[in-house]
């Protein structure tokens, strides 16, 4: 996977067939961006997992806080990994010890460690890495259009009627809207320096 | 579903815009609204707090302006954009992210006049400091690179002469400062000229020109092309640091690429209050489809008519970058390809009269103050546009006493040099 520049159909099809996504590094402090993504996905149906040693005890959003990804008990489709990149290859050593192994680790935006994703996708695990899933998921609804965000998608199909403020689908026939180059060799340049 | 890059002209008809979900209207809706129900007050207070996308008050984001947004951005290459009520406005708010009082910027000297007198006195209260340089002598921006500069800014075809700027040269100076680049992209649109490809952070616009195309509708936007890392050093604590105004949030670390579009949305356009009526995006959207066409056409109409004007003996010259002659015409060839833009100027042989003569004989170009209509278009800058500097400043942003600046239409050529050749002849 070249991870400088995804495939909308790549990121679409994570985000249509993953159910329950383990959030590391998630906050109960509602101005940090893991609060926003975790609640954004939990109000679209995802069965959201935080993990968070330092909170086990407590609850996010009705969720109760899971110490480490080992401490789940039970199958998860993806892990969201909210830690800078030099603490990802550990948790992504970790989640290869899990059983069901994940479909997929996706790393937040200004994330990433190339040495992890290759560990991840050897074992068969598809691999996200510097974006967010909330912009993802906006940008692919075209929910984030209403910021005056460029969603690189261009449709001229009727989408489904917006459900309580949210759009609810993905699968809006589209093809490859305004691209952005400039901006993914930024990112690339900066993930190279750090 | 397949990821193939559309071209220009699609773009321009489609990027930003969908059937309205609701009723299945194909061309955009004016969204004629202040102001947006909530759901419920959790909906309310994820929106105040920037944890959901959608609508507030027309103040903060419309749903028309957000389709001419999304195109913008679109057509620029870059990651999101704001609409704003003016060219003029879009300056104020991109400078009042990246300012603290005190703090300089660096502004190319060959500016629109209103631009000029804009930094130089409405900002200069605000304690935001120009520091002038010549886009001629690309060193002359090095030099007045200071601790303090936070930005530098240049059209990439100046205003009124037509020159080209050497965007590539300019943006390694403000990579090396450590400063985003700021390109007014106004008298060149997306379709000539795109300057994040050639190392532009941000490219603000007056929709009122070109884009909008008409010569019906007030607007602008800033685009964020997604290019610069506002973490560093604290330099730029809209974006880097905790803002007060939302609790805490640090607007880099939660928007990523598009931080800079949000800051000038939720910090500029909502404190300041320079929002774009939606009837003038609607007007300015429809403009924006033919683009491609009518860019086209004002550019080949602008080099016939240059060409019959540096042939006139009643002209002293011409400054039109398209021309092979011109001092900016390797410039023009590298930057603009397909056309060196519509506007310029000449000077005449009998001077400060010789031009006012003019103006009062043409039949067809109209005598005001605005460029990139579909109408051509005639001013004379020394006493207009540019009467508020003193008589060097005019000479070097290229409005002398005797020049004539020519906005050139789409109507037909002929027409066009008739009219002038009647004009100058008698
Ligand atoms: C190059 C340029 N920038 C900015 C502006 C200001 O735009 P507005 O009149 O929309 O405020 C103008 C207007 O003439 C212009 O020509």
């Amino acid at each position: 996977m070249n991870h400088d520049a995804y495939p909308d159909n790549y990121i679409r099809g994570i985000l249509n067939s993953v159910k329950s996504i383990a959030m590391v590094g998630a906050s109960p402090v509602n101005v940090r961006p893991s609060y926003f993504a975790f609640k954004y996905l939990a109000q679209r149906g995802y069965d959201m997992i935080p993990i968070n040693p330092g909170h086990v005890g407590k609850e996010l959003l009705g969720k109760p806080f899971v110490a480490s990804l080992r401490d789940i008990g039970r199958p998860v489709d993806m892990i969201d990994i909210f830690r800078n990149s030099s603490h990802i290859m550990p948790v992504v050593e970790e989640a290869l010890t899990l059983d069901p192994l994940p479909k997929v680790i996706w790393m937040q935006l200004g994330a990433r460690d190339d040495a992890a994703a290759e560990k991840a996708e050897a074992a068969g695990i598809k691999v996200v890495m510097n974006r967010c899933p909330k912009i993802e998921y906006g940008r692919l609804s075209s929910e984030i259009s209403w910021m005056g965000v460029n969603s690189r998608t261009l449709s001229s199909k009727r989408a489904p009627a917006p459900t309580q403020g949210m759009r609810l689908s993905l699968n809006r026939m589209s093809v490859g809207g305004g691209d952005t180059a400039a901006s993914d060799r930024a990112a690339k340049n900066k993930s190279e320096q750090s | 579903m397949s990821d193939r890059l559309p071209g220009f002209s699609t773009l321009a008809v489609h990027a930003g815009a969908q059937p309205d979900p609701t009723t299945g209207a194909r061309a955009t809706p004016i969204y004629q609204t202040t102001s947006f129900v909530f759901n419920d007050a959790d909906h309310a207070a994820s929106l105040f707090g920037l944890q959901a996308f959608g609508n507030i008050y027309t103040r903060i984001g419309n749903p028309t302006n957000a389709v001419l947004e999304e195109r913008v951005a679109a057509l620029e290459g870059g990651t999101a954009a704001l609409a704003v009520a003016s060219g003029h406005a879009a300056q104020v708010v991109v400078l009042q992210q990246l300012l603290q009082p005190g703090d300089e910027f660096i502004a190319a000297r060959k500016l629109y006049g209103g631009s000029i007198n804009q930094f130089t006195h409405a900002f200069k209260s605000f304690g935001w400091n120009v520091v002038w340089a010549d886009p001629d002598d690309i060193a002359s921006f090095e030099r007045a690179v200071t601790p303090r500069t936070k930005a530098i800014f240049i059209e990439s075809i100046a205003n009124p002469a037509g020159s080209i700027t050497d965007i590539e040269a300019i943006s390694s100076v403000a990579r090396k400062a450590g400063v985003p680049l700021i390109v007014d992209n106004t008298l060149a649109s997306p379709y000539l000229i795109r300057p994040i490809d050639h190392g532009a952070d941000i490219v603000v616009h007056s929709l009122t020109k070109f884009l909008g195309g008409h010569g019906n509708s007030l607007g602008g936007i800033i685009v964020d092309a997604g290019t610069f890392d506002w973490s560093t050093g604290g330099k730029y604590p809209m974006l880097s640091e905790p803002r007060p105004e939302y609790h805490g949030i640090r607007l880099q670390e939660t928007f990523g690429n598009f931080a800079f579009a949000i800051a000038c949305r939720v910090l500029g356009l909502r404190d300041l209050g320079p929002a774009l009526s939606p009837f003038n995006a609607f007007m300015i959207l429809t403009g924006i489809e033919t683009l491609p066409l009518r860019m086209q056409k004002h550019c080949d109409n602008a080099r016939a008519v240059a060409e019959f004007l540096a042939g006139h003996p009643a002209v002293a010259s011409v400054s039109y970058a398209g021309l092979p002659s011109d001092k900016y015409n390797q410039l023009a060839r590298k930057y603009a390809p397909k056309g060196a833009g519509a506007v310029f100027t000449f000077s005449l042989k009998g001077g400060y009269d010789a031009g006012v003569n003019l103006v009062s004989k043409l039949q067809l170009f109209s005598h005001l103050a605005n460029v990139g209509d579909t109408r051509s278009l005639v001013i004379h800058p020394a006493s207009t546009t540019h009467s508020q500097l003193d008589d060097a400043a005019k000479v070097k942003s290229g409005a002398g006493p005797d020049v004539v600046r020519l906005s050139i239409g789409i109507e037909d050529k002929e027409d066009l040099i008739a009219d002038l050749e009647q004009a100058l002849g008698a």
